[in-house]
């Protein structure tokens, strides 16, 4: 009996730890919010009133629309990349003979173990002497680099789950290796894809270190602009767009479930569709 | 008619060495010109400006001022992964036996900070933090203290912001080898007389190790070269390693001190992923989104 | 093609030699299928049909010998050039298309326009019995369903031959013998060749018009399954195909396959018997005897005498484990409500056969 109850008590100290630590995890984050939409000009919790100001002061601000639309196009730009040559790379690995295939997937996760830190001090030497820095190529090339393992492994995994006799089906029905790709391989890998690609815009868009060296004064993303502000003052716009910030990983991370359980069915209405 | 097996790929034929280059040659490129070589250059710096040298290495560890930040780097980065684990294990434990709405709920608890931006938690650590903070805010209005405490810009501040970040990397390799262990072990090892304690010490950690080892040592390397919430929640006061890089390239242009400091945090980084080279694990992090 | 017809489904594969490194997987392989002919290749695993199915197919292409199809040689074509019909061990239905959409595949992949593809495929659907089925995902159907689908995308586009590869394996033991007897009447329907690659016997012998065994990627023998059962021609044959008791002895004269031998037991007994194959004096030589060849008497005093020490009854017969006095450990099965003898545990009896039941092989053959 006691043994029981002991056990009992031990699950429900167990499970508030837990919601505890979840609290942890995310209060910090979302107690912005609210103050956010304070009029005041420091902020304040509970927020003395309810104000867009800060939100309309982002908007208006060139500074920030600018350095938010080009973070925007780099994100774009790096998701695109590193999807379309991180799939290439996953299908070598997978279902290639790549000669020196243990030094290749010591650089996949190369830009994961390596700080940072070293990195962006590393690239800030090469890249003011290729005349790279604050340049839209500098930023792809950078953050595409650095989204890569994360690609290759969502494609690995959708690969490695993926059944190759389905390709043996498509051919003996008639189907080249161009329409085996398109209409069975494609189609059945893409919810990884659609993730990869996800993960690579996310990563390139929320990326502050490599970004803090490589920016110049005319072009720099938004999280350099960001850490700009944070260091000189904490003002009430840097909690607007951090708000911002939060509801669109939310929404991205729940476009992705989305976008992941639609295409299952989308695959299907294209393969009926087409001639 | 030819005597040679058709060029087709699909259907569990192996691409030839050549081909497969090729599918490999834009990622090469890539991380040659911007992974490789960058890398090489500053650790050229570090050896061979002006001449073939190791000064600039032996300096780091001459002068007291870089011992101690490099000390004080490793302090910090040992207390932030033991605060995480304390803090993951239970949170991964009851995820690990959780289902349905409630796994949802604690998943979404983890992945969101783990895909938000670092600088947008590092900041909300500073609004909670600061002089006139939130922190300080609550403990006046509610008459605990009389003046604003010091918060931010200690170590303690630095440990709390850095494992509130890092977080989600322990928890998610955790998560993953508990969800491994049947419930069956533990309902048999109770069933054949083992306490609570004796369930966990001989059944359950023994078959988590392999997880838990993964998030430490994941934690523990993304601590040693954190920039972003050190610089911002430590300042100068509670300097690491990143932020004396930093500071090293943007105010004193001494690129190959700069190239040295980044070779130490390179040598540990490197030496403590071969160690454990079967717990790097990064399909924990993508698999579970 | 200037073939008539009765041509256009005829495959040979002559001389076939695949290695896998020092393997060789299949080994000087050759073999005939006629038009409209169902062989089924036989064997354990390893014994090289699958590489043999597959080298048909396409999706591997041999370091020896040819392959044709229809007089066409297509040794070297690859697979979506062959126009065959192929059925796997797994279904492999396109799992994000439906039924229908699955089976008018090929037909899309042919160029069929899209009224025609429907109509087609709709026609291939009712064939195996499906005819409601077409809008629905491969996930919701049964097990027997989806190979029924996976029959009916593979017949779509008529092509020239089926291949099928294991494709019952997946399926409990009802449905299988259900499925036996259907894909068996669709085949006569249509008229199309099948080359059914399965390691069940029974599977083989109740379908197949021809059978070819394999060992080692050695055919062993190819024909009708009465003679495979009843006439052997190599060991390996006599031992896979059904039951048998094997005796090992010596012969002492050389003997050509159909004569009359007598061997030598192991354990100074004799044994009369007729030789399989070729059979040279002084090496080692086993006896093939069917279970249900043996003839059990009460006493007497002709043939082996033997002590049951088992009667396992299964209903339609009941199976005896013999001791025989010099130790030989024997099989017999006495067939039910045919008014025969069933001895008890422990009860001595004559064991006989007739001399053309117990066939003669080398011992390694």
């Amino acid at each position: 009996m006691s043994a029981v109850r002991g056990n009992r008590a031990g699950r429900m100290a167990l499970n508030a730890a837990a919601y505890a630590v979840t609290v942890f995890l995310l209060l910090p984050t979302l107690i912005i919010a609210p103050m956010s939409v304070g009029p005041e000009r420091y902020l304040r919790f509970p927020p003395a009133g309810f104000s867009t100001r800060w939100y309309t002061e982002y908007f208006q601000d060139e500074e920030w629309v600018r350095a938010t639309l080009f973070s925007l196009e780099a994100g774009v730009i790096a998701a695109v990349c590193a999807t379309v040559v991180g799939t290439m790379l996953a299908l070598a690995l997978v279902r290639g003979r790549l000669p020196g295939k243990g030094l290749v997937e010591l650089l996949v996760i190369g830009p994961v173990i390596v700080p940072h830190i070293a990195l962006a001090v590393a690239m800030f030497l090469v890249f003011e002497q290729l005349r790279l820095t604050g340049s839209l190529l500098g930023f792809a090339m950078a953050h595409t680099v650095l989204a890569l393992p994360f690609v290759v492994f969502t494609v690995l995994a959708a690969l490695y789950r993926f059944d190759v006799e389905l390709e043996r089906a498509a051919l003996s029905c008639g189907a080249g290796s161009f329409r085996t790709f398109r209409y069975v391989t494609l189609p059945l890998i893409a919810p990884g894809l659609v993730s990869a690609a996800l993960f690579a815009f996310i990563i390139s868009f929320d990326e502050a270190v490599v970004s803090f060296f490589i920016s110049d004064l005319d072009r720099k993303t938004l999280p350099r602009k960001m850490f700009e502000d944070i260091d000189y003052n904490i003002s009430p716009t840097l909690a607007a767009v951090a708000t911002m910030l939060t509801a669109l990983t939310i929404a991205a991370l729940l476009l992705g479930y989305l976008l992941k359980r639609g295409l299952e069915r989308r695959a299907r209405a294209t393969a009926a569709q087409e001639d | 008619m030819s005597q040679r097996p058709p060029r087709f790929l699909l259907g569990g034929r192996r691409y030839s060495p050549a081909a497969s280059l090729l599918l490999a040659a834009p990622f090469l490129l890539l991380v040659a010109v911007v992974f490789v070589l960058p890398l090489a250059t500053l650790l050229h710096e570090s050896l061979f400006v002006p001449g073939p040298t190791m000064a600039h290495y032996a300096r780091a560890f001459d002068e007291p001022v870089y011992l101690r930040v490099m000390l004080r780097t490793v302090r910090i980065a040992v207390f932030v992964t033991v605060l995480a684990l304390l803090l993951a294990w239970p949170l991964a434990w009851v995820m690990s036996r959780s289902r349905g709405l409630g796994l949802a709920l604690l998943a979404a608890a983890v992945l969101l900070p783990l895909w938000t931006s670092v600088l947008v938690r590092t900041y909300a650590w500073m609004v909670l933090l600061q002089r006139n903070g939130v922190v300080n805010q609550l403990l006046e209005r509610a008459g605990l203290i009389d003046e604003p405490m010091r918060l931010l810009y200690t170590e303690g501040a630095v440990v709390l912001a850095m494992a509130h970040v890092l977080l989600p990397f322990m928890v998610l390799p955790i998560y993953s080898a508990l969800k491994g262990i049947p419930e069956d072990y533990t309902r048999a090892a109770q069933m054949l007389g083992a306490s609570a304690w004796a369930t966990f010490r001989e059944v359950i950690w023994p078959l988590a190790l392999p997880g838990v080892t993964s998030g430490c040592l994941m934690v523990f390397l993304l601590a040693l070269g954190f920039f972003v919430t050190p610089a911002l929640v430590g300042g100068p006061q509670q300097m690491m390693i990143a932020t004396l890089v930093s500071q090293q390239v943007r105010e004193m242009l001494d690129w190959p001190f700069a190239g040295a400091l980044v070779g130490i945090l390179l040598g540990f980084v490197l030496v403590l992923t071969l160690v454990f080279k079967r717990a790097v694990r990064l399909d924990r992090f993508v698999g579970s989104a | 093609m200037g073939l008539p017809d009765g041509m256009k489904g005829r495959v040979a594969v002559q001389g076939l030699v695949k290695r896998f490194g020092p393997v060789r997987a299949v080994d000087h392989v050759s073999l005939e299928v006629s038009s409209g002919e169902f062989l089924a290749l036989l064997g354990p695993s390893g014994s090289g049909k699958t590489t043999i199915l597959m080298s048909i197919a396409g999706f591997e292409f041999p370091d020896d010998g040819r392959i044709l199809i229809g007089g066409e040689d297509v040794t070297w074509s690859p697979p979506n050039k062959r126009n065959l019909g192929m059925v796997f061990q797994r279904y492999t239905l396109f799992p994000h298309m439906s039924v229908l959409e699955n089976i008018a595949f090929p037909l899309k992949m042919r160029g069929v326009g899209r009224a025609e593809r429907e109509e087609r495929a709709r026609a291939a659907l009712r064939t195996v019995r499906l005819g409601q089925m077409g809008e629905r995902m491969p996930s919701q159907l049964s097990g027997g369903q989806q190979q029924r689908v996976a029959m009916a995308r593979a017949i779509v586009y008529q092509p020239r031959v089926l291949l099928m590869d294991e494709p019952l394996s997946a399926l409990d033991k009802n449905l299988r013998e259900e499925m036996q007897i259907e894909i068996k009447h669709l085949q006569r329907e249509i008229g199309i060749t099948v080359i059914f690659v399965t390691h069940d016997q029974t599977e083989a012998l109740t379908m197949a018009d021809r059978v070819a065994v394999l060992d080692h990627g050695r055919l062993q023998q190819i024909g009708v399954p009465r003679e495979l059962y009843e006439k052997p021609e190599t060991g390996f044959v006599a031992g896979f195909i059904g039951e048998t008791n094997f005796c090992e002895g010596t012969l002492q004269r050389a003997a050509m396959p159909g004569d009359p031998v007598s061997v030598t037991l192991d354990n100074g007994g004799r044994m009369e018997a007729v030789a399989a194959q070729a059979l040279s004096a002084g090496e080692r030589i086993k006896v093939a005897l069917r279970p249900e060849r043996l003839r059990v008497e009460p006493g007497g005093t002709d043939g082996m005498a033997a002590r049951v020490s088992e009667a396992i009854y299964a209903g339609n017969a009941t199976t005896l484990l013999l001791e025989a006095d010099d130790g030989q450990v024997l099989r017999a099965r006495i067939p039910a409500g045919a008014g025969l003898h069933e001895p008890r545990p422990g009860e001595a009896v004559r064991l006989s056969w007739q001399r053309a039941d117990a066939r003669a092989f080398m011992a390694g053959s």
